[in-house]
């Protein structure tokens, strides 16, 4: 830690000539591993001090009045988003989170904290995917589709300015996403060339799949590929956490903390393979979240019989159990399909596939300014030729890393830096 | 008076939790209006290793007191710790958590000694003598500057370290996560603090000790919930009560140094 310190004190000192060095192909993110980065992200002493206190408010909103809410989900009173604003007539940044994700994730919060310090005001939204967002403002309560997640996200983000409007000067109006929330922002601003109820001036992709199917096979392979395959992940989890709790009993550790990760990850505990498993097995707990959380809206009988009403006090464990075991393909084969095409007779399989892509509306993508695509060399998500792709169709626009795996670096400063100038840009094009 | 109220108050917290359990219990009850269908994937398939579970025979009371701890939070804990860093400068916020954060060193000196963990002991002693002194009666923390890092023990650990097993997962009014012995060893530390705090009696010579030893006790409250960020049902992950009953229980097992289950 006292080296980590040393370097962020030098990075201090040094910064005005970072610049210069960023030019040069100079890039001080640490981890050069694409699965350590995914999991550890950014050194705390690498993430720029943020505030700690900055004004913001929890907006609860009623996007589909007269929704019924099942009784387990008695919590859940509206879409959760997080407002942050400021005192004058300022830009305003929509976030969406990444798969499973909700409006007040770490990393999503330290993106609404940087733009908020370079003056913007910003409302961070839940991933349709985030059970939040599939009991209060999903129309079909099955997400996982970008063209009707999209019109979800929309008429979330109208309530949210409705409700917000009053309260703040707005200049103009911009968004972003990262990971499955990059996707989402695409789709989001091709529905509002046709509804311009913001024109947003400028979208920022961060870390996009370029076709979902593609990028969620390739997750699912890093399961696959654990001894046993993934129906033994119970095993391979439980032989994990062994080894992780001797590592710590062989050490004079003070706690699980930063420092104890840092040093799991320097010791190398976990093989290449395994760290893969760990982001497989990380991807399909939070995929039986959104199966969970779907089944019960929609009342399918996939994972609760149906019928079944689930009160507070029932113990869900046993659906936790069942629904992780149930890989993204018999997601994908026995209930989202299956849907899709019940609303849609005709729907082949390869067509609904083809839909969840950015090349599905390339067209668009390709034609407007407006947008901005930032990603790193090892995301895994991204086979060689996706990668390739990107590059071509944002060209000038795209800006691609040397390393960070899948959203490791999005909270390196650097990192930050390019995001905070990216909207800035928008600003300086609305002044002149 | 006052006495009266707070009282009242204290007696009211277990009323509410019992009221709120029995309405758990009623909704149990209900009837569904449809007949069940056995759901397409079952746990009869599944032939792997249950992971990520704790024992926890009273699952349906602990969800109750779970959700008993959100309303809590709702309607009168987070407003009141809302109000208090908004009145509050956020520098004088920090220099009270570390005020507090200095009074936990003895929990953490009388456990170290319990378990007779010398070098432990001598840390966390040096980090009480330097920070009461040097850092102002605790409202600083240079001992970490010095490079005495902080020792978080309770009795629960102590009883745990000395080999008695965590017992079932419980989940307590407002403090939240436990175990039976942690709950157990939570009770034990409140009873020294207390012994110490009326043998010392820093506040006896006024005439206002006791309005002056609650508003400590209550401030201390208020700040130990603002240093913690968790929020219930913030995740929106439908199995979090499952998640945080095994991530506190995993931390703490490991933590212990206790042996752990191999495959």
């Amino acid at each position: 830690m006292k080296h980590l310190r040393f370097l962020y004190i030098a990075c201090l000192v040094l910064l005005p000539l970072t610049g210069y060095a960023a030019d040069e192909g100079y890039y001080g993110y640490p981890l050069t591993g694409s699965y350590e980065a995914t999991i550890l992200g950014t050194p705390v002493d690498m993430i720029p001090e943020l505030p700690a206190k900055i004004p913001t408010r929890q907006l609860v909103l009623d996007v589909i009045p007269d929704r019924i809410r099942p009784p387990i989900f008695f919590y859940d009173e509206g879409l959760r988003c997080t407002f942050a604003y400021q005192d004058k007539k300022a830009p305003l940044v929509f976030l969406i989170a990444g798969a499973g994700g909700s409006d007040r994730g770490t990393k999503l919060l330290t993106v609404m904290k940087a733009l908020h310090q370079a003056g913007f005001h910003v409302i961070t939204l839940p991933s349709p995917t985030n059970s939040n967002f599939i009991v209060s403002a999903s129309g079909s309560r099955v997400p996982g589709h970008l063209t009707e997640d999209a019109a979800d996200l929309y008429r979330a983000m109208e309530a949210a300015w409705q409700k917000v409007k009053g309260d703040i000067e707005v200049s103009s109006f911009h968004l972003g996403g990262y990971s499955l929330g990059a996707s989402h922002a695409a789709f989001v601003a091709k529905l509002d060339e046709e509804r311009q109820i913001f024109n947003f001036r400028k979208v920022l992709l961060i870390n996009p799949p370029v076709s979902l199917y593609n990028s969620v096979t390739r997750i699912e392979e890093m399961i696959r590929q654990i001894p046993g395959g993934s129906k033994k992940q119970g095993v391979f989890f439980n032989k994990m956490l062994s080894r992780f709790s001797q590592f710590y009993r062989s050490g004079n550790f003070v706690a699980i903390n930063d420092d104890f990760l840092y040093s799991m990850y320097t010791n190398e505990l976990f093989s290449h393979e395994e760290t893969a498993g760990l982001i497989g097995l990380t991807f399909r707990i939070s995929l039986a979240g959104i199966i969970f959380s779907s089944d019960v809206m929609t009342n399918s009988g996939y994972v609760v019989p149906k019928n079944r009403v689930l009160h507070h006090t029932d113990p869900l464990f046993d659906y936790f159990l069942v629904s992780t075991h149930l890989s993204y393909f018999d997601f994908f084969n026995e209930y989202f399909y299956p849907y899709f095409q019940s609303m849609q007779p005709g729907l082949t399989k390869q067509a609904l596939i083809d839909s969840l892509s950015l090349q599905s509306i390339e067209g668009y993508l390709k034609s407007s300014p407006k947008f901005g695509m930032m990603t790193n060399e090892n995301d895994f998500i991204l086979t060689r030729a996706e990668l390739n792709y990107l590059r071509q169709l944002f060209g000038e626009r795209g800006k691609i890393y040397p390393r960070g795996g899948h959203l490791g670096n999005l909270e390196y400063k650097d990192n930050l830096t390019y995001i905070v100038n990216f909207f800035k840009q928008g600003g300086e094009h609305h002044e002149n | 008076m006052k006495t009266d109220n707070r009282c009242r108050a204290v007696l009211m917290l277990p009323a509410l939790t019992l009221a709120l359990g029995l309405t758990g219990c009623a909704t149990t009850g209900d009837k569904p209006t449809t007949t069940e269908e056995p759901a397409r994937h079952t746990i009869s398939e599944f032939s792997d290793q249950r992971f990520a579970e704790v024992d926890d025979p009273w699952e349906r009371f602990n969800r109750n007191i779970y959700r008993f701890n959100y309303y809590f939070d709702k309607y009168l804990f987070l407003p009141v710790v809302s109000s208090y860093e908004f009145v509050t400068p956020t520098v004088i916020q920090k220099r009270i958590s570390s005020f507090y954060n200095n009074l936990g060193e003895v929990k953490n000196l009388t456990n170290s000694l319990f378990q007779l963990k010398g070098e432990e002991l001598a840390t966390t002693f040096g980090r009480f003598l330097t920070n009461s002194t040097i850092g102002v009666g605790g409202l600083f923390d240079p001992a970490t500057e010095f490079g005495l890092d902080r020792h978080d023990q309770d009795f629960g650990k102590t009883l745990g370290y000395w080999g008695v097993d965590s017992g079932p997962y419980l989940v307590l009014p407002i403090v939240g996560p436990s175990s039976l012995r942690d709950a157990g060893g939570l009770a034990v530390d409140s009873g020294i603090y207390y012994g110490i705090y009326s043998a010392i009696d820093p506040f006896g010579f006024t005439d206002n000790s006791f309005p002056i030893d609650t508003g400590i006790t209550t401030l201390g409250a208020i700040d130990t919930r603002h240093q913690q960020s968790f929020r219930y049902y913030e995740s929106g992950y439908p199995f979090e009560y499952s998640m945080v009953r095994f991530f506190y229980h995993k931390k703490r097992e490991i933590e212990l140094g206790k042996p752990q289950p191999t495959d």
